[in-house]
């Protein structure tokens, strides 16, 4: 459950960003995770709307982004898949990870301040 | 590694010029991130609009021009103790496995074959506990406990601070034995050269397939307990092909503590590491 100890530094960056441009409060907030980055999203989920109470984040929703990751099969070639899968979702045969990125970052936020 | 976000790629952040930078900018991405709404972009700025599929329109500030990583704080410290590590001539290697799977009886055989020619040291993480530190104790190398109390991993910080009171000279070899747990240790660098994961045989043979986020990038991956094998019915050659599929490049040791059946070869990969790192 380390995504208590990513939502609390995510809850610190927001605040930060807050302050930084004089806005109050965050309505929206896109975080990109990659494939690998080790992160259950329900669970980062949970963590952000239990802890945002009381910070500019409060009551703002958490859009997650998943980047997808790359897989080889020996039959089908490269597929891009959205989630961590070792059987070809084409044939059924084993698929090898290529490549996927460990990426957890704000891609983006929506103050409430017009 | 991509320096914008710490992911492991280079080509898929949004690069936004700042105010006055002139019109225009460019976008990278591996897909349409947003393809659930459309952009427009004001030119003079990082603003941005979306227009959602029910019409509606927000503005939003892409932080994207200078995208933080979440856990930037521990990259930036993974990086202070890369840089030491390196400055120091310290090889230091990331032990991670699920709680048993024997880091710390790996650890002991290790250091028994090694410690009289390699200044070996350790930082042992747990919840609770000094055990794995007395366990290690009698092999006469530095070994320093850090208990996390309800932290499920080591982080970048609690490394430096444990590093510290380690001895400045002959320290050559670093191992890290992370909190035992296959899912949150994936997330945190530490600054180590490498990462070593653990696989039991008792754990049975898909655990790379389960858990790929801490099997992926290994440099090694470590099949213990293989006196067990048998009575275990591991399957060996599944195990090979479930790591193969996961990390392609890790180099996979067999062996068992206990009995010290396949220890050559670990130690002779730990000298060749060393060797690779310099004098």
């Amino acid at each position: 459950m380390h995504e208590v100890a990513i939502s609390e530094a995510l809850l610190e960056q927001l605040a930060s960003l807050v302050e930084q441009h004089g806005w109050s409060r965050l309505r929206r907030v896109w975080v990109r995770l990659g494939l690998l980055s080790g992160v259950v999203p329900e669970a980062l989920e949970f963590a952000f709307s239990a802890m945002s109470p009381g910070t500019p984040a409060a009551g703002a929703e958490l859009v997650l982004e998943t980047e997808p990751g790359y897989f080889d099969c020996a039959v089908c070639g490269e597929l891009e898949l959205d989630r961590v899968d070792f059987t070809c979702p084409q044939c059924g045969g084993p698929l090898q990870l290529v490549r996927a990125g460990r990426e957890l970052f704000v891609s983006g936020v929506e103050p409430m301040d017009p | 590694m991509c320096d914008h976000c710490g992911c492991d790629q280079n080509d898929h952040f949004h690069v936004h010029p700042g105010p006055g930078a002139g019109a225009g900018h460019a976008h990278h991405h591996h897909d349409p991130v947003h393809s659930h709404h459309e952009h427009a972009h004001a030119a003079d700025a990082d603003w941005h609009a979306h227009r959602a599929q029910d019409g509606t329109v927000s503005w939003h500030r892409h932080v994207a021009n200078d995208p933080q990583p979440i856990l930037a704080a521990n990259q930036r410290e993974a990086e202070r103790n890369r840089e030491a590590f390196q400055a120091r001539g310290i090889v230091a290697l990331n032990l991670v496995s699920s709680p048993g799977s024997g880091k710390t009886t790996l650890l002991r055989a290790t250091l028994e074959r090694l410690q009289a020619r390699v200044g070996c040291a350790v930082v042992v993480g747990d919840l609770e506990t000094q055990a794995d530190a007395e366990a290690l104790r009698p092999s006469g190398a530095p070994v320093v406990q850090i208990t996390t109390g309800t932290v499920c991993h080591l982080d970048a910080r609690m490394v430096a601070a444990a590093v510290d009171t380690l001895p400045k000279d002959g320290v050559r070899l670093l191992f890290i034995e992370n909190v035992g747990n296959l899912v949150c240790p994936a997330s945190f660098d530490l600054g180590e050269a490498h990462r070593i994961v653990l696989l039991a045989t008792t754990e049975g043979e898909n655990k790379p397939l389960k858990y790929p986020p801490i099997f992926h990038g290994a440099r090694a991956v470590v099949i213990t307990k293989t006196d067990l094998t048998e009575p275990a019915g591991f399957q060996l050659e599944q195990a090979r092909h479930a790591i193969a599929q996961v990390a392609p490049q890790a180099e996979i040791f067999e062996l068992s503590s206990r009995t010290g059946a396949g220890l050559d070869a670990w130690i002779a990969f730990l000298d060749r590491l060393l060797v690779a790192h310099g004098p």
